[in-house]
């Protein structure tokens, strides 16, 4: 259960990002989850409320995006979404690829901060796009 | 009219969760990089004999004149530790007291003393583990995954983001196979499923057998690898700088 130790890496994360905007509350963190991240979303969610006691999240919602796999398939030159996470073969054509572009992220997508105490957000954009970075280094395939 | 209800604003923020680790993964690797030394992270559950295979791993490099070392992850004890130490090569054991994986902050805190440049080759013995040690890179080389003939050839489709994170996949204990009826094709076709055209071999810690194609692997992987990055004075021959993985 590794869900703590990724808990308190979301507490410094997002406590670190909470101190850029000169944000003293946070209700929201969003989080990008891949299905190939290895992250239970239950646990997390448990792990969460325990460790922000005490913190600038403390009482924050924690929303949690999952991500699908997509592999790029040559054959197709096209990126598809797999619909499982067990099963590297392309959809469409059956071929097999390890070559993952999606599905592997942990990353801290947005906040959601108490406007009264954060006038740096405004020259940020709000959340849009969901084509977040990768958190765990890609792999050679 | 002005509200009052309280305004609050949703802004866009990109940082991944585990870039602390990931950094310091990343400068462990450019460390064991610039000092030559391939290192592996071995990765599987509890009881696929994973020491066994360590020590017996250990043993013939050492006794081929490969210099050779590893740091051992264990929740406790250092029992691990000291039966590796048997093998004649210098041994650490990392406690994790009660963490479930190791961290490449972990990694980094038992390098102290030790002079990467004398080493070929650093094991490291992760966690009996198939979730957690996923997620956490330790700037390794390489990622061995062992699956044992007494777990069943399911356990990949179960496991797959461990599998589909390593580099070679090992099955353990294959003196047992005939006994455990394992299927090494069934086996095999789970692993091709979550990580298509990785190597999967064989080997049995009692008898042997499988230790030749393993070290024979294990090495053309190395010579691979210190063509990208070389040692220290060892300039690569453009002949053999192909990026391709033998
Ligand atoms: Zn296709």
């Amino acid at each position: 259960m590794h869900e703590l130790s990724i808990a308190q890496s979301i507490v410094e994360v997002a406590g670190a990002e909470a101190a850029r905007l000169q944000a003293t509350r946070i209700l929201t963190v969003y989080l990008a989850v891949g299905r190939l991240s290895g992250i239970e979303a239950g646990a997390l969610q448990f792990s969460y409320d325990l460790v922000t006691e005490g913190t600038v999240l403390a009482g924050s919602r924690l929303v949690i995006e999952d991500v699908p796999i997509s592999i790029y398939c040559a054959p197709c030159g096209a990126l598809r979404e797999l619909p499982g996470v067990n099963r590297f073969r392309c959809p469409v054509c059956d071929t097999p690829s390890g070559d993952i572009r999606r599905g592997r992220e942990l990353d801290l997508t947005g906040l959601e901060v108490d406007e009264r105490v954060a006038a740096t957000c405004e020259t940020l954009s709000p959340v849009n796009g969901t084509d977040a970075m990768t958190g765990v280094p890609e792999r050679p395939a | 009219m002005t509200s009052t209800l309280p305004a609050t604003r949703i802004v866009e923020v990109r940082a991944g969760i585990l870039r602390k680790n990931d950094e310091l993964a990343r400068a462990l690797r450019a460390r064991f990089e610039a000092a030559g030394v391939f290192v592996v992270n071995l990765v599987s559950s509890p009881g696929t004999g994973k020491t066994a295979f360590l020590e017996w791993t250990l043993t013939a490099l050492h006794q081929r004149g490969v210099r050779v070392a590893a740091l051992v992850g264990d929740l406790e004890t250092d029992n691990d530790a000291r039966r590796l130490a048997r093998s004649g090569a210098p041994v650490r054991q990392i406690n994790t007291h009660g963490r479930c994986h190791l961290e490449a902050e972990m990694i980094e805190a038992h390098l102290d003393g030790w002079a990467l440049g004398e080493l070929d080759v650093l094991f490291v013995e992760n966690v009996g583990n198939l979730v957690c040690p996923a997620s956490y890179d330790l700037g390794e080389a390489l990622r061995l995954v062992l699956l044992s003939v007494t777990e069943g050839e399911d356990k990949p489709l179960k496991y797959p983001t461990m599998f589909n994170s390593a580099d070679i996949a090992m099955i353990t204990k294959a003196d047992l196979a005939t006994a455990c009826e394992f299927d090494r094709a069934a086996a095999g076709a789970a692993i091709e499923s979550v990580r298509p055209g990785m190597p999967v071999l064989a080997c049995s810690s009692r008898t042997g057998e499988g230790l030749d194609e393993w070290l024979a692997l294990l090495d053309r992987r190395r010579s691979h690898w210190r063509t990208q990055w070389p040692a220290p004075g060892v300039v690569p021959s453009p002949a053999t700088s192909s990026r391709t993985v033998p």
